[in-house]
């Protein structure tokens, strides 16, 4: 066959081009790697059972993160019992009740994308005029879950949203063919099929509202509390916000610092396993999925 | 009911507007919208305070400016590694590596350029600090990465498949059919994903607030501290007296910077079709 | 008979486990147009597709045999697709013009070849679309998107935009099963009008359609060639029984 004009010439082009492409995925994993081998290197020897199991102690120089994980827990799901309900309401009304094209419909998703290009920092304001201040919550896990699950909202009715869009429209046909009205046809087929993508919607909103700060920082969040909270109504310690704590608020670097290293570790920790799950419970519906 | 709550966010999107601006506007009792737009020194806490939030918003433009610099070349090239060249047992690696990057606290993101980036780049450069505009743009391209990725893939995949055909049917290379024939179709989608990421990076707090260096003045160098509205909102407002000039000062602040989330927004909206969009 | 441009010999193709295509031999002359015709998923269009290896990005799929153009076989080792994709161009069942206008779709493949000079470009371009009898209707909006045309202009467009880099086999995936009648009488009319510098394949299921535009035809069933021959011997005197049936609408 013929050599043709300059295909040598282009096909360098294409190899270089394509060369940038892979370093640039070898690029970003090779960060991803170094993030996790600086933080997990460090902090791992940190951490032991004292320290996920005591309370700070002598200024935060000693001692463990017990108040803080048991702090982040109960704000997430404070969070997601905000959330939850919140999200799959929206998510049912946006699939199975309204037409896609209404004008109640548009005016939801755009206020859905609107409030998911929120900074944090606007929803953690929010809640503090809203929360703290006007309705006299005070700085509490209460006033922080509200804030978070509000935050939450956007990813958790898309993800619910997604997996009610994948159930196949014969089941809801089947179902309202044997008389069920559509109310009892979305509670008990249209749920059920959808309950493993809904799950792990909510899993990874939970990664994410373990993982806020700026929204808990004026709303739950203490640096130090004595106690380990007795109600809602009582602020916190929680994870994230120990860490941003430790590297500004102290008078001991040298001490404060591995602390912070250990509590990044239980913070990375937790987004891998969350990550994990979410991609297990994925793979698992789809294989179980016969439809 | 659940008509009721169905508008939900859009009742929570009203009451953020709305709490903003009646807890922001007071503050033009003290300072003229000029003067808070334009000025050039903040120094809330002085006798009289003085709001020129001037370098504060330019902070967070030549950061985000800055962070773009580095996502986006990233995000696009592994954006078309993923779409066109992964193997799709590659893709399986590979997706969870993106999400997991998407997933990691921004706080952690901050620690990390506090106790590796900033040293790495102050001994670099020899600078007196390495808590600079560039440490931060770099920390915050990093993390604006993941979901540029995600939009330039579905973007690219979503592009009809009959003009590639088309494309190699000429006798194109891959390269030159993803240049000449699928970028450009993909376009509108790559537009997208840059203003989310410029979104993404503008809003985000504590990774800034912890590496920026946190110097309120106007930005003459890549290489010098900065302080960007969020920052200035979270490291502020827990030292503002409730009621104050200052409290709502901050409260304006974040006016600023819900009017730049909701351009930005706007944007998109008008460059990918309303249904297609996925939030992340 | 007269100069042969394509052979076929000897041809399988196998998606992964299932072999689509047995034992293929077929000779297409040059400067003709040949006719595949058969049932829907017999194979006409994995054998079209096999000619210029636009198969070659299905996963799993594997061929066996040779297609010989210029003396090569397409399928032999340090046979760069690009250029067999090149010489032998393709148009496909549904216009796919691609999002630029009219002269930029044209113009396509010779950027990709590399030419620069402007008013070479813009000649061939215009001599293209002469060619694909589309030049009267575009001439006054060469800029205007290609969208903006009717179907059977896209597809004349298409056809264009394959000869532009004037290749020396067309093949023509059922170009006219997506337009209307008028559109697909202009269509016929220019694929007739082509074979004085282009050797045609074009797949159809349109048994008036072969009869009609094309010189030779070669009928397919279940992945195999039952008959090939001059159009007029294979509608008026079809040597096999399988023939004759799928030609009187016995199946199919």
């Amino acid at each position: 066959m013929i050599k043709e004009e300059g295909l040598k010439r282009r096909y360098l082009v294409q190899n270089i081009w394509f060369a940038i492409f892979w370093l640039s995925m070898i690029l970003i994993a090779a960060v991803l790697g170094l993030i996790l081998y600086f933080i997990l290197a460090r902090g791992i020897k940190v951490i032991n059972w004292e320290f996920l199991t005591a309370i700070p102690r002598r200024g935060m120089t000693e001692g463990g993160i017990f108040p803080a994980i048991v702090g982040t827990f109960y704000l997430v799901l404070g969070s997601i019992v905000v959330s939850l309900p919140l999200g799959v309401f929206s998510a049912i009304y946006l699939t199975e009740y309204a037409s896609s094209d209404s004008p109640a419909v548009k005016a939801i998703r755009t206020a859905i994308h609107c409030l998911a290009g929120v900074p944090s920092v606007v929803f953690g304001l929010f809640g503090l005029a809203v929360f703290v201040k006007i309705l006299g919550f005070g700085v509490s896990v209460l006033s922080g879950s509200l804030t978070l699950g509000i935050m939450s909202l956007p990813v958790v009715i898309t993800s619910v949203e997604e997996a009610l869009k994948a159930v196949p429209l014969s089941f809801r046909e089947a179902s309202l063919a044997l008389g069920a009205n559509r109310w009892t046809t979305i509670w008990r087929v249209v749920l059920p099929s959808s309950l493993p993508g809904i799950l792990t919607g909510l899993i990874l909103s939970v990664g994410r509202a373990a993982g806020e700060t700026a929204p808990i920082m004026f709303t739950a969040a203490v640096f130090y509390a004595r106690r380990l909270p007795q109600s809602i109504f009582d602020p916190v310690m929680a994870l994230p916000y120990h860490i941003y704590g430790l590297m500004t608020e102290g008078t001991r670097p040298d001490k404060q610092v591995p602390l912070a290293y250990g509590t990044a570790v239980v913070l990375i920790l937790l987004v891998i396993a969350v990550d994990f799950i979410a991609i297990y419970l994925r793979g698992k519906s789809r294989r179980t999925r016969k439809w | 009911m659940l008509f009721l709550v169905a508008f939900s966010s859009l009742f929570f999107l009203i009451g953020i507007v709305v709490i903003l601006f009646v807890e922001g506007l007071p503050v033009f009792a003290h300072v003229s919208l000029s003067q808070f737009l334009f000025g050039k020194r903040w120094y809330p806490t002085s006798s009289p305070p003085q709001f020129g939030a001037l370098p504060l918003i330019l902070g967070s433009l030549l950061v985000t400016g800055g962070g773009l610099l580095f996502a986006v070349p990233l995000g696009l090239f592994a954006g078309i590694f993923l779409a066109e060249l992964c193997p799709p047992r590659g893709r399986e690696v590979m997706k969870p590596i993106i999400e997991l990057l998407a997933d990691i606290p921004s706080v952690v993101y901050g620690f990390f350029g506090v106790v590796v980036i900033a040293p790495f780049v102050r001994d670099l450069l020899s600078l007196s600090t390495g808590l600079t505009a560039f440490t931060a743009a770099l920390i915050l391209g990093i993390m604006a990465v993941p979901s540029i990725v995600s939009v330039i893939e579905d973007t690219l995949t979503s592009v009809p498949r009959s003009y590639k055909e088309a494309s190699f049917a000429l006798g194109a290379t891959h390269w030159e059919t993803l240049r000449r024939a699928i970028l450009p179709a993909a376009s509108s989608g790559i537009g997208a994903a840059i203003v989310l990421g410029a979104g993404r990076i503008i809003g985000e707090t504590m990774a800034v607030l912890m590496v920026a260096g946190g110097a309120p003045v106007i930005p003459k160098s890549f290489f010098q501290p900065v302080r960007t509205l969020t920052a200035t909102i979270a490291v502020e407002m827990g030292e503002a007296s409730v009621g104050s000039p200052h409290y709502h000062s901050l409260f304006s602040l974040a006016i600023v910077l819900f009017l730049f989330t909701l351009v930005l927004n706007i944007l998109v909206e008008n460059l990918i079709p309303g249904g297609r969009r996925r939030v992340r | 008979m007269e100069e042969i441009k394509l052979q076929i010999k000897d041809l399988n193709v196998f998606f992964g486990e299932k072999q689509v295509l047995h034992q293929i031999s077929l000779n297409i002359p040059a400067n003709k147009v040949t006719a595949i015709i058969g049932p829907s998923g017999c194979g006409k269009s994995t054998l079209l597709r096999s000619i210029n290896r636009m198969n070659d990005f299905f996963e799993g799929m594997k061929v066996e045999g040779e297609i010989i153009f210029d003396g090569k076989n397409v399928y032999a080792e340090g046979v760069d697709p690009v250029i067999v994709r090149r010489r032998i161009g393709m148009v496909f069942q549904m216009p796919n013009p691609f999002p630029k206008s009219i002269f930029e779709n044209v113009a396509y493949g010779l950027r990709i070849q590399g030419w620069r000079n402007k008013k070479a470009i813009e000649e061939q371009v215009i001599k293209s679309l002469q060619a694909a009898a589309l030049w009267d209707e575009v001439k006054d909006r060469l800029y205007s998107s290609a969208f903006d045309l009717s179907g059977g202009q896209q597809q004349r467009l298409c056809i264009a935009r394959a000869i532009a880099v004037e290749p020396e086999i067309l093949l023509m995936d059922e170009p006219a099963s997506a337009l209307d009648p008028i559109a697909t009488a202009r269509v016929e009319e220019l694929i007739r009008s082509l074979i004085e510098k282009y050797t045609i394949v074009l797949v159809t299921h349109n048994m008036q359609e072969a009869a009609r535009s094309s010189d030779y035809t070669a009928f397919l069933l279940l992945g195999r060639l039952i008959e090939f021959g001059p159009t007029n011997q294979i509608f008026t005197k079809p040597q096999k029984k399988e023939t004759e049936d799928y030609l009187t609408g016995r199946f199919g």
